[in-house]
């Protein structure tokens, strides 16, 4: 059987294999397929960088060329995870640039990335292509100077909403005049203003370029010459869209941009004047990713650009769109597939525009192929959730967020339990769920219940009692991320299902009643978990064993649950059972 | 009226129109009274979305960050004081004839679009406070054991937003650790009060704010002074109502955001504040008032104040831009000066301001020393 087979052979038949999860199994059939695929894995994706260890990555995958990684919780995004938690690239990228010098990609996600990091990238990958830091920090434009002086094929640089310090726009320059390679940029989350000569020349020589993801500091007139330099473009990002009214501008871009005949994604439009936006009408046909979410422009000018767009199919916006905005929406646009509404004034005690569920109630009427939503809005009522959820039972992802946290159906005023309830009965493929509002642990019971196909799920205010978290954890199939901030889920659900723990990527809980006398529990009962108590009043055991802690972070692992960048607000158990912190 | 709270899950079932009242357990419930401010005839209005609980620093859930915790919960027919207070203290409440008590008003549920802003607790010993006013460590100084906190409990003129937060912190070392088997204390007043609510991220938010206005805006649009026209009961003049005029949209879309951070002093969480939203001090000071002061705002001001304050007949609502205030409204310019608010015209005060904080007027006598004299002369700066 496999003795047969040369192992050339086997390889040939591997590499038709790309989702991580196929190579998996086929590692395990027996140990010489194991060692075969080991040799032939050439990417990897790491969803916790805690999970393993550089060297045990190494050891298993000596050919990698391209890894993918996440660092911190994604609760980290709204400050939730204390600064100098974790997640730095560098031991990764110094371990790799010994074992793998012919890697070339690199795909960061909320990791700590410094400038020695970025040098030490551009100096040891002879052929590095690809380097995409999402939401990342701990690096300067000089540590992207490095990277673009010395990546001599560089591809892709894209630093998607990345905290990078602006130190200043002198970086793009560093890109030799022979680096013609360029596929992607994204330099969208940074402030100052680059070479605009030295982009435009940049731009001119990537024959290949696709995506162009400009900042801010871009002026709008300059946008055409850009434009004109690339019409082979398939995705832009504008800079700053205002102007003074002009009509040379304006005709010189609406020109740039009907060259275009690739377009299919526009972002940017910071700053937005309205009379500007017809000049992209030319291309609106072809759009099928649009993101305004930067846009401050009233309903009326939305939608005007909005029904040019019969092809969208992803539409990013702020809630200036307003419901008869997202009724234009349903009407004109029957392709689209992903919504995201997000608040233009979140903190603000009064609603500042008229949207509210009826939107999103449109929207899910009028567009059949409307999967994935991610809504701010400030009320909603359980009769509108069930009518969403039986006009589209089609949703793999809902994230709704109403503002008011705990705020009830504002009909009935009830709990939004049905309304959920309802989403998730019907919803049967539902991968990812953000829930808001007010909320008892029935509605835990329906999602135990129903929600088999649920791989994501993010609760605040919510539940009454530790029932709530036991209908999730022993009803979620397919649960492997879990994040909770102030419920009243305690020690009995979390110790009941330590062994669903194992299962899952990870569960974070924040400002809840896990007590720390539960998580010395949970750690001393399960060995391959890290649990990692977050507390920044000092040490845990300088408290009763009944005091709940601020965080808890419980992560499968085969690394040593002592890692050695814990900081001193992080507790985990040591090998004699007492929690240590390094 | 007054109810114990036996530390156990509770839910309040009502007799008539009251919906539903929830809540947890939380750490040990102090003083908690809930009560909606009167209108301008003095009455309390008809409906109330939520209700909100006060939470003192005891619950050791509650850092200095966390010291004032609110939660809503369901809708309770008709404005209403309702009061639980620990089994250790009892409070009474002189002025309760004025006030319509309690559960089982009758009131429709229906819809209410509009929640009552910034519900908060009022109350301490013996001093009953119409207004809702945001709660310091006095009035909990009965009852808690923290001998960090204020030992005073009865209002004062004086009294404003004291150092809850540090008392809090300080009480952590002390008796750290709730009892077993309490909830988790949830938080709810006005989203940003709550680290991380609403998930926005400060990407997001950073990125959307604007610090340089657009040259272009004063062109296309006009902006109206908005101070001359402005209603008094308005307390967001550029933040129209849903189904407003085009004025209003035209101007906010003109302007992008300028959010700036607000501290108060005694209070560790800040909030944020859009700038561009108003175009004078005036509309700026009244906009903080109602979102630190929340009390203070109602009824307009000027000739109502009298008769606000002998309807309330005890304390004055605390503010901070007239003359009686305990507090001051100071920003931080563009070379990490502090100064006070209101010298400078209005668009210069935009273009360098970084932060704002309201700082109590002790804290602010280095400032600058003929602003007393200077301000008191024009009213609508803030001393």
């Amino acid at each position: 059987m496999a003795y047969s087979f040369p192992e050339e052979v086997l390889e040939h038949v591997f590499s038709f294999l790309s989702l991580a999860r196929d190579r998996n199994a086929v590692s395990l059939v027996c140990k010489s397929w194991y060692e075969i695929e080991r040799w032939c894995r050439h990417r990897i994706f790491v969803g916790n960088c805690y999970a393993v260890s550089p060297e045990i990555v190494i050891r298993r995958f000596p050919e990698l060329r391209a890894v993918e990684m996440k660092g911190k919780p994604h609760f980290a995004d709204f400050n939730l995870v204390p600064e100098g938690w974790g997640a730095y690239a560098y031991p990764w990228i110094a371990a790799m640039a010994e074992a793998y010098p012919f890697l070339e990609e690199i795909k960061l996600k909320r990791m700590v990335v410094t400038d020695e990091s970025l040098e030490l990238i551009s100096k040891s990958y002879k052929n590095f292509k690809v380097l995409v830091l999402t939401s990342c920090e701990g690096f300067t434009t000089d540590g992207l100077a490095s990277i673009a002086a010395n990546c001599r094929h560089l591809r892709e640089l894209d630093l998607r909403e990345s905290e990078v310090e602006d130190l200043s726009g002198h970086w793009l320059s560093h890109f030799p005049d022979s680096c013609t390679s360029l596929v992607s940029l994204n330099m969208s989350c940074l402030g100052s203003e680059v070479s605009f000569s030295s982009l435009e020349r940049l731009v001119a020589r990537s024959p290949n370029l696709r995506t162009l993801r400009l900042n801010r500091a871009v002026p709008l007139e300059k946008l055409a010459n850009l434009v004109r330099h690339a019409p082979q473009l398939v995705e832009l990002g504008t800079g700053a869209y205002s102007s003074e009214i002009r009509s040379d501008t304006f005709s010189s871009l609406a020109d740039a941009f009907s060259a275009c005949k690739q377009l299919k994604a526009l972002s940017g439009f910071w700053d937005v004047v309205p009379s500007y936006l017809p000049a992209v009408y030319s291309v609106c046909s072809g759009i099928t990713s649009l993101n305004l979410s930067y846009a401050a422009i009233p309903s009326s000018d939305l939608v005007k650009l909005i029904s040019q767009c019969q092809n969208l199919q992803r539409l990013w916006v702020l809630d200036y769109i307003e419901d008869s905005g997202l009724e234009a929406l349903a009407a004109s646009c029957k392709d689209l597939q992903e919504l995201r509404v997000f608040p233009s004034d979140p903190f603000g005690a009064e609603p500042n525009v008229s949207l509210t569920e009826q939107g999103l109630v449109s929207v899910s009427e009028g567009c059949p192929k409307l999967e994935s939503v991610l809504y701010f809005c400030r009320q909603m009522s359980n009769a509108a959730l069930i009518a969403i959820a039986r006009n589209r039972p089609n949703f793999i992802r809902f994230r709704l967020c109403i503002i008011e946290p705990q705020a009830a159906d504002y009909l009935t005023l009830e709990p939004l339990d049905a309304g959920f309830g309802a989403i998730v009965e019907n919803c049967k493929e539902l991968r990812r769920l953000s829930m808001s509002g007010l909320l008892t642990d029935r509605v835990f019971k329906y999602i135990g219940t129903h929600a088999k196909k649920l791989e994501m799920l993010s609760i605040a205010f919510a539940g009454e009692s530790d029932l709530g978290l036991h209908h999730v954890l022993s009803g979620c199939d397919s649960l492997r991320k879990l994040e909770i901030r102030d419920c009243p889920f305690g020690d009995k659900a979390v110790l009941a299902n330590a062994a669903k723990l194992d299962t899952m990527r990870s569960l974070w809980m924040s400002s809840c009643s896990v007590s720390f006398g539960a998580c010395k529990l949970l750690a001393q009962k399960m060995p391959r978990l890290n649990v990692e108590v977050i507390d920044e009043r000092g040490p845990p055991d300088s408290r009763p064993e009944s005091c709940v802690v601020e965080r808890v972070y419980v992560y499968r692992t085969v690394a040593s649950r002592q890692r050695l960048d814990m900081p001193d607000f992080v507790w985990t158990l040591d090998e004699d059972s007492s929690m240590r912190y390094s | 009226m007054s109810q114990k709270i036996n530390h156990k899950q509770w839910s309040l079932q009502q007799k008539s129109k009251l919906r539903w009242v929830r809540g947890t357990h939380f750490g040990e419930i102090y003083n908690v009274v809930v009560a909606h401010k009167p209108d301008k005839g003095g009455h309390l209005p008809t409906k109330l979305t939520h209700f909100s609980f006060l939470f003192t620093h005891h619950c050791p859930h509650l850092k200095g960050k966390k010291d004032r915790v609110f939660m809503q919960i369901g809708l309770l027919g008709g404005g209403g004081l309702f009061t639980m207070s620990s089994s250790e203290e009892s409070y009474s409440y002189p002025d309760e004839s004025d006030l319509e008590l309690g559960l089982g008003l009758s009131l429709g549920g229906g819809k209410t679009k509009t929640k009552t802003k910034h519900l908060v607790a009022a109350g301490g010993g013996g001093s009953w406070d119409h207004y809702a006013r945001i709660l310091t460590a006095k009035d909990f100084a009965g009852v808690v054991s923290d001998k960090t906190s204020s030992s005073s409990s009865s209002s004062s003129s004086s009294s404003s937003i004291t150092k809850v937060n540090t008392s809090g912190t300080k009480r952590t070392a002390e008796s750290p650790c709730s009892p077993p088997g309490r909830s988790a204390i949830r938080f709810s007043y006005g989203s940003s009060q709550v680290v991380g609510w609403p998930p926005v991220r400060t990407y997001r938010m950073i990125s959307m704010s604007n610090q340089v206005k657009s040259p272009v805006t004063e062109q296309l649009f006009s902006i109206d002074d908005k101070c001359k026209s402005k209603n008094a009961d308005t307390p967001n003049p550029n933040h129209g109502s849903c189904k407003n005029n085009n004025i209003s949209k035209e101007n906010g879309f003109a302007k992008t955001s300028l959010f700036v951070k607000v501290n108060i002093d005694g209070v560790a969480i800040g909030r944020k504040v859009d700038l561009n939203a108003h175009t004078c001090y005036e509309a700026l000071s009244r906009a903080l008032d109602d979102m630190f002061m929340p009390s203070a705002s109602v009824g307009g001001r000027g000739s109502n104040m009298e008769k606000q304050s002998s309807v309330a007949g005890k304390r004055q609502p605390v503010r901070f831009h007239d003359g009686s205030s305990d507090f001051v409204l100071t920003y931080e310019d563009k070379d990490g000066d502090w100064m006070l608010v209101g010298d400078v015209p209005w668009e210069i005060f935009l273009s360098s301001v970084r932060r704002l904080r309201i700082m109590r007027t002790t804290d602010a006598k280095g400032l600058a020393p003929g602003s007393q004299e200077r301000n008191r002369r024009r009213p609508v700066t803030p001393l």
